[in-house]
């Protein structure tokens, strides 16, 4: 029942702060503050109660184990039901949605003063739907969480979110983000349906289980084109280039709680879907796509790289920024060794952190200048007591400073996937270089040079403070001591590897140690 | 048992200067300039004196090396990188060096800070650095190494660009993080190389396993230690990831004596040394280390000579020093190059700190041609400056760097490379001729501008000691203390040969390090006009503007990165990618127009499209039967 309260929770407390409107403005963000809390607290509690280091699977043949389980009939005759289960990686990224939909919270304290209640039903919705992503092991619930995300992030964008400059408005931008991952949600739905009938006329009866359609006998051709239609659907919301379109326009214009869940954890959800369903689904036709996949992530590293040096917009930088990111996690992914799977998940956690971190900053800083134009900025650092500081800190975060969790998680990835596919990692380090470029080119657009004036601006409150200092608490622990993260998802990781790397062509040899 | 206190101070040499950071970081302004003075200094006086400790105690025990893990930074597979230290000869050779040389900058930078705005945030970042660099030598494996190296990178970013208001100041910074990073990535690849093969990142057992993997000259090897040099190249400013150094003088003077002479820029010397068993692997990439340190040293002794702010002249000619340290770890001789980075540091860092009382008493005038005749106002720069350089131009006997520079030049001869000697000799005579027109262009002859003019002497023990601490190592009595290197590294080529050979190369390099000194004083002192002359135009001009550049390397590589770089982003700015993306949602819209030209409202065309449509269905009905 846990894990259903663990969904229930977010969408009772939207409709709660909704209704709490009447009772004033601070009444809707008191009780989203409290559900997010709630929700988090428990996520806590289930992590250290629970026991994540499962068994160590064999080929995968038992079945899926999970540390938690619900299940309940919804459409028995096509064989939907409502079934949930837990395990160390959704563990994981539900608590960074506990965490992170705190901080979304947190930083509209001040900015959103319009329809205060709506605002966080949409917020808490988006977290709600998004804990059901990470919880449903059912492929129609799945495909029905994934589409309740969009409608209430269509709403942050299209009613809360910035105009930008060149007819870049939210409307249109809340649209493009609608209709990019409308089109690939459908994707998802042809594929899920396809493995569903060619189940059926296996078994001659429907079902919807992910760990029944694991057994699903598929021909290479159908195995590949199923896997496409999954793949497509997770590299829009990654987004792999070239259909990231939407993301920067998404992130501009919309307020910083909708960056911070967009890139903090949207984006996480396509990671998830393919560790979870395109890899252990279709490990075979994976595999063969892997080299593909892996390109895809380099192209990624390197556009989004090259893309963010060319921005004006702060925001429009950082999402770029976030596109090379997950050009490591896409290479990860498709690497498939225990090391950068692990290491996926490390930089995803760690790239939620700095980029929240970045996306909050920058609402601060347009919350003191009113603009989001770098080329407005500048010699910032001394004007605005400590948020230059912590831009720094997690600037140096997202160009991978070891001792950040970014480091960690590059380097994982990195190194992991050396012994699989050494130039691929050889070309992905030259975006090391690249990520240099982009952070220190913030900096010194904002922060350094010459003032613009002699006033200066509000320091950070305490509730500005107190957020920067966690998230930085956060990206540094987990940057000197990741074991309790790389514990808890190990298990998980370990299964993923060993479906994935049971139909690898050529197993790779055990390091030269003798 | 008796371990137990060493297992205690050894974390503290590194855990104080981080309390310091950590104090100074979170203060949000609540300390004041000379609360920050103390903080930042005493945190790395306490890390020197536990140092001393250290040392001592290592001395006592007699172990050839300590090791102690803190904690398992992660643990995936094989992949288990500790946070641990690894105490030995090498490694408290360097901590000795940082914390000692340290201590020294961070006190003087208390008297040339002083009334300057920012001293909270110039310790923090200051104090940052000696813990990076600390965990750089102390790291037990590559990983915590790494996270040293790059921690050294950004203390030096933040410290060059500290005078942020001035844009030139940032853009210098960036470039310096950039080139080093360049070479970092260069240095990460090694490590991926390094793990695959050898299945560890604990440099003890690298240095056991490689041998047994790896035979020497296979390929593997060659590549491993290629990429590994390739970081020591970007740190350490080598040919041809050298641009930034020059241009990293704009931060703060002690900045420079700490990171951009004494410490960082040593550390890719530390790397190739601490991985000598990779390199012995490699004999070919070895010897190409050699190669590039005398190339450098000759190229930077070159561009010394025709610069005229003073902390350029200096910053080529640590460059230069740099090459001489590559050049002995090329021949093999690793404990010359170690004992000439500690030498180095203290004349090195002497001359800066003096550089830093010139620049400070003369109202941040650096110029030679505006400075000029203050050896009388600026009585202890002068003698820093005197002291610092014979010990650069290797003075005979007397001078530490004569020590260390003879043993490279005598190891180079003991492996039997005439090439690489005649370089480090060329390099001596460079040295002492850019080293004697820098003291007789900043000290001598007229005052040239109001700023030295009015130049005010410093005052005060924070001021002096520093500086007579230096100039006190920078002699003789510095090339007393002997690394005790024995049990770390191999021994060199040269140490079991003796004989009047290395009476008689003595004697050469004395000879070109004097004849350096002697044309020096001849050029600059009587023939000064002369010599305006020559390089007012003609071929002196050029060969001035060539030199003044450092042969034109930031012109090439502007042209062939820089822009090409630059075009691209610009090119692209827009997401090309994702503007072809959107033909689709453009097809879609000209369907839509297209389609909506028939719903006209107009009577008459419905009219005429009803009628062509049933003749058209009609002729298919007839045709098709």
């Amino acid at each position: 029942m846990t894990l259903l309260w663990l969904i229930l929770i977010p969408f009772a407390g939207g409709l709660l702060c909704w209704q709490g409107e009447r009772f004033g403005d601070q009444a809707p963000r008191w009780i989203a503050l409290a559900t997010m809390l709630i929700e988090l607290l428990i996520t806590l509690g289930l992590w250290f109660h629970g026991d994540y280091h499962l068994p160590q699977m064999g080929t995968g043949s038992e079945g899926v184990r999970w540390s938690m389980e619900w299940q309940a009939a919804w459409i028995p005759r096509f064989g939907i039901s409502v079934h949930l289960a837990l395990d160390g990686l959704s563990l994981v990224l539900i608590a960074l949605t506990g965490f992170l939909g705190i901080l979304a919270v947190l930083c509209s304290w001040n900015e959103i003063v319009r329809r205060v209640g709506f605002f966080h039903l949409n917020l808490l919705w988006i977290l709600g739907g998004v804990v059901g992503v990470f919880l449903a092991i059912d492929l129609f619930l799945l495909f029905f969480f994934w589409e309740m995300m969009l409608v209430p992030m269509y709403f942050l964008i299209a009613l809360w979110g910035h105009s930008g400059s060149e007819g870049r408005t939210r409307i249109r931008a809340a649209t493009r983000f609608f209709i990019y991952t409308q089109a690939s949600g459908l994707l998802m739905l042809v594929s899920i349906l396809g493995l569903v009938f060619v189940h059926h006329a296996n078994t001659g009866e429907y079902s919807f289980s992910y760990a029944t359609l694991m057994e699903t006998p598929l021909s290479e051709g159908t195995a590949m084109l199923l896997m496409l239609g999954f793949f497509v659907a997770f590299a829009v919301k990654l987004p792999v280039v070239p259909l990231h379109g939407w993301l920067p326009d998404a992130h501009a214009q919309a307020p910083t709680a909708g960056s911070v869940d967009l890139a903090g954890i949207l984006l996480k959800t396509a990671a998830y879907g393919m560790l979870r369903f395109a890899l252990p689904l279709f490990p075979e036709a994976s595999q063969t796509f892997a080299p593909v996949a892996m390109t895809l992530g380099l192209v990624g590293i390197f556009y989004g790289a090259l893309l963010a040096c060319g921005q004006r917009d702060i925001k429009r930088l950082i999402a770029y920024t976030s596109i090379s990111h997950m050009g490591f996690v896409l290479i990860g992914i498709y690497a498939g060794t225990e090391l950068a799977l692990q290491g996926v998940v490390m930089l995803m956690v760690a790239h939620a952190f700095s980029a929240a971190g970045l996306f909050i900053l920058s609402g601060q800083l347009y919350e003191r200048l009113h603009t989001r134009d770098m080329r407005e900025m500048g010699g910032l650092w001394g004007r605005m007591g400590s948020l230059p500081g912590f831009s720094l800190c997690f600037v140096a975060a997202s160009l991978g400073m070891p001792g950040t969790a970014n480091f960690i998680g590059e380097f994982m990835i990195l190194f992991g996937t050396f012994p699989v596919a050494p130039w691929t990692v050889v070309i992905a380090s030259g975006g090391l270089v690249l990520a240099a470029i982009y952070s220190l080119l913030l900096m010194q657009w904002v922060h350094f040079g010459p003032a613009r004036g002699e006033e200066r601006f509000a320091d950070l409150d305490s509730r500005e403070y107190l957020m920067m200092l966690s998230l930085l608490g956060l990206v540094l622990l987990f940057g000197l001591y990741p074991q309790p993260l790389l514990d808890t998802t190990g298990a998980a990781m370990l299964e993923v590897q060993h479906l994935f790397g049971a139909v690898a062509p050529s197993t790779i040899p055990p390091t030269g140690a003798p | 048992m008796s371990q137990l206190p060493l297992m205690f101070l050894l974390p503290l040499t590194f855990l104080l200067p981080l309390a310091g950071t950590l104090i100074l970081a979170l203060s949000r302004g609540r300390l004041n300039a000379r609360a920050s003075m103390v903080v930042g200094v005493a945190s790395v006086g306490l890390a020197a004196l536990v140092t001393a400790l250290v040392g001592w105690k290592f001395q006592v025990s007699g172990d050839t090396s300590v090791d102690m893990t803190l904690w398992t930074w992660l643990s995936v597979g094989d992949f288990q990188p500790t946070i641990g230290l690894h105490l030995d000869g090498l490694s408290l050779t360097m901590l000795g060096v940082i914390t000692g040389v340290g201590f020294l900058i961070h006190l003087f930078a208390a008297w040339y800070m002083q009334g300057e705005s920012g001293i909270t945030r110039f310790y923090a970042y200051m104090n940052l650095f000696v813990f990076s660099m600390i965990l750089l030598v102390l790291g037990d494996n590559l990983l915590l190494l790494y996270l040293g190296w790059e921690g050294v990178g950004l203390c030096s970013y933040l410290l060059i660009g500290y005078y942020y208001q001035t844009s030139a100041n940032g853009w210098a910074a960036f470039k310096a993080f950039i080139v080093t990073r360049l070479g970092d990535v260069f240095l990460a690849i090694g490590l991926f190389v390094l793990f695959r093969a050898l299945g560890t990142l604990n440099i003890a057992e690298i240095l056991t396993r490689a041998p047994e993997v790896w035979a020497e000259g296979t390929l593997e090897v060659q590549l491993a230690a290629l990429l590994i040099l390739g970081g020591a190249l970007g740190k350490s400013a080598q040919l041809p990831l050298h641009t930034w150094l020059a241009d990293a003088m704009a931060g703060p003077t002690p900045v420079s004596a700490l990171i951009h002479a004494a410490t960082m820029v040593t550390a890719g010397v530390y790397l190739i040394a601490r991985l000598h068993g990779i390199f012995e692997l490699a004999p070919m990439v070895l010897y190409l280390v050699g190669l590039i340190g005398a190339l450098t040293l000759l190229m930077a002794g070159f561009a010394a000579l025709a610069q005229t702010d003073i902390k350029r002249v200096l910053a080529y000619s640590t460059m230069s020093q740099i090459g001489y340290m590559f050049l002995a770890l090329g021949v093999g001789a690793y404990d010359a190059a170690i004992f000439h980075l500690m030498t180095h540091a203290f004349f090195k860092a002497l001359l800066f700190l003096s550089a830093g009382a010139v620049i400070v008493s003369c109202h941040h005038e650096q110029d030679m041609r505006r400075l000029g005749g203050l050896w009388r106002r600026l009585p202890l720069a002068y003698a820093g400056f005197v002291v610092g350089g014979a010990a650069l131009a290797a003075l005979p006997l007397v001078t530490a760097g004569f020590y260390s520079k003879d043993e490279i030049i005598w190891e180079a001869w003991a492996a039997g490379d005439g090439g690489l000697v005649l370089a480090g000799l060329i390099g001596a005579f460079l040295t002492s001729l850019y080293t004697l027109r820098l003291i007789i262009g900043t000290f001598h002859g007229e005052m040239k501008s109001d700023n030295a003019r009015h130049a005010e002497a410093g005052r005060g023990l924070v001021h002096g000691l520093p500086l007579v601490v230096l100039a006190v190592l920078s002699t003789f009595v510095g090339a007393g203390i002997h690394p005790p290197l024995e049990d770390v590294l191999p021994s060199s080529p040269g140490a079991d040969v003796h004989g009047v050979g290395h009476i008689v190369l003595g004697l050469f390099a004395a000879a070109a390090s004097l004849g350096g000194l002697g044309l020096a004083a001849w050029l600059f002192l009587k023939r000064r006009r002369w010599l305006a002359d020559r390089i007012a135009d003609g071929w002196g001009a050029r060969l001035w503007r060539l030199w003044h550049h450092a042969w034109g390397f930031d012109i090439v590589y502007d042209r062939l990165l820089v822009r090409p770089y630059r075009c691209l982003v610009y090119v692209l700015r827009n997401d090309i990618i994702d503007r072809l993306v959107l033909v689709v949602g453009w097809i879609a819209w000209l369907s839509h127009r297209g389609l909506g030209y028939t719903q006209s409202g107009k009577l008459r065309l419905y009219a005429v499209s009803m009628v062509m449509g049933v003749t058209v269905v009609l002729i298919v009905l007839v045709l098709g039967s």
